[in-house]
């Protein structure tokens, strides 16, 4: 018993992180289209922008995922 | 190898090869099963997860550790030669790299830091190329470099994990160390009466003093919860990166002993995310290495009392 209610905390834990930041990413991704298009000059430096955004959020996800894998496997 | 099974497999991999203190009167159970009781504390390589924990504090990983210093070493020759070949003609080759490397750091720093500190702009670069050689060494598939240790060492059973950085102990303490270089300099720069005043003071202030110690308390949890919650995001952002990415390649990895129609499928998946983990290798090191700069050039900004 205890060992399925393991998996379904890692399951969520990894599953609403990703949920969350897809749902960022999207909107960023649609906002850096919106933003070279409207000034094509601009775009290298926004993806520069949109890159470093992008790893911050990573970490979201990233360290829940890290704690589901240490949490299943290592714990 | 193959026989064991997957569960096993992904626990076998995730254990560094730990090198420390098991406790007197420990019942140490070698691989055939019979068990031999420790009269004194030995140091000794653990040879299953169990006994990796049973050492407790006194372990050290020698993977991670070795393999740490194996790229800080590349990255400081590779650095140093090039450094010494450099001129003003035209750079070719690995002098081109590097001088690209170099400027791209330099103009990085130089539009986030904007104070006068000549520590900043080696210690950026150092970190940039240092946590991406670590991270690097995540596209090596999981079993070659340990099976090569393995042939050569003779010991079937030698395994270590190749990447420093999916070891929290590399990125949180990397990550420590970046908190105690930004309490220096805040210290250094707006002095400890500064420093107290700017977690005090901040966000809530009122010009009466009697108000001002009300709003104390809560500005002062504000501030350290965003002061610890730095270098915490900082190490584990790179740490949950990392020990994803590899638990990815793990997973890969155990497709491929289960017969060649599987395995060629993992080749190809294998491939697909090693292209996508090399994008999140060198962003991860870019984040990093941004945020200790910005990190730092908060410590230095001493505001004028407006």
């Amino acid at each position: 018993m205890e060992q399925g209610l393991i998996y379904i905390a890692a399951a969520l834990m990894i599953g609403l992180g990703a949920l969350g930041t897809a749902i960022g990413f999207g909107s960023l991704g649609g906002k850096l289209l919106e933003g070279s298009a409207r000034q094509p000059e601009m775009a290298p430096m926004l993806q520069g922008k949109m890159f470093l955004i992008a790893g911050l959020l990573d970490a979201v996800p990233m360290i829940g995922v890290g704690m589901a894998m240490y949490l299943m496997f290592a714990a | 190898m193959s026989g064991v099974s997957s569960a096993e497999y992904i626990k076998h991999h995730l254990v560094n090869m730990t090198y420390g203190k098991l406790p007197a009167g420990y019942a140490r159970v070698d691989s055939h099963g019979e068990s031999q009781t420790l009269e004194q504390a030995t140091w000794t390589l653990a040879h299953n997860p169990e006994e990796a924990s049973a050492m407790g504090f006194n372990a050290l990983h020698l993977d991670t550790l070795g393999w740490s210093v194996v790229t800080g070493l590349i990255f400081c020759t590779l650095f140093y030669r090039m450094a010494k070949k450099a001129s003003s003609d035209v750079p070719h080759g690995m002098l081109n790299f590097v001088e690209m490397v170099v400027d791209f750091v330099d103009t990085t720093v130089k539009d986030i830091f904007h104070y006068r500190n000549s520590l900043i702009a080696p210690m950026a670069l150092t970190i940039f190329v240092w946590v991406f050689l670590m991270n690097l060494m995540d596209l090596v598939p999981v079993d070659w470099l340990p099976g090569l240790a393995g042939k050569i060492a003779g010991n079937e059973h030698l395994y270590f994990k190749v990447v420093p950085t999916t070891d929290v102990n590399i990125t949180l303490g990397m990550a420590f160390t970046v908190f105690g270089l930004m309490i220096f300099f805040s210290i250094k720069e707006k002095g400890v009466m500064g420093f107290v005043k700017e977690l005090t003071l901040h966000p809530f202030n009122a010009p009466k003093w009697y108000v001002n110690i009300l709003l104390v308390p809560i500005n002062l949890i504000l501030e350290t919860v965003s002061l610890i919650a730095k270098p915490i995001s900082l190490g584990l952002r790179l740490f949950g990166n990392l020990y994803a990415g590899e638990m990815i390649f793990i997973l890969i990895a155990i497709m491929f002993g289960a017969g060649w129609a599987l395995g060629l499928f993992a080749g190809v998946l294998q491939w697909a995310w090693a292209v996508f983990h090399v994008l999140v290798i060198t962003l991860q090191a870019f984040v990093f290495m941004v945020l200790t700069v910005v990190y730092m050039a908060m410590a230095h900004d001493v505001e004028e009392e407006h």
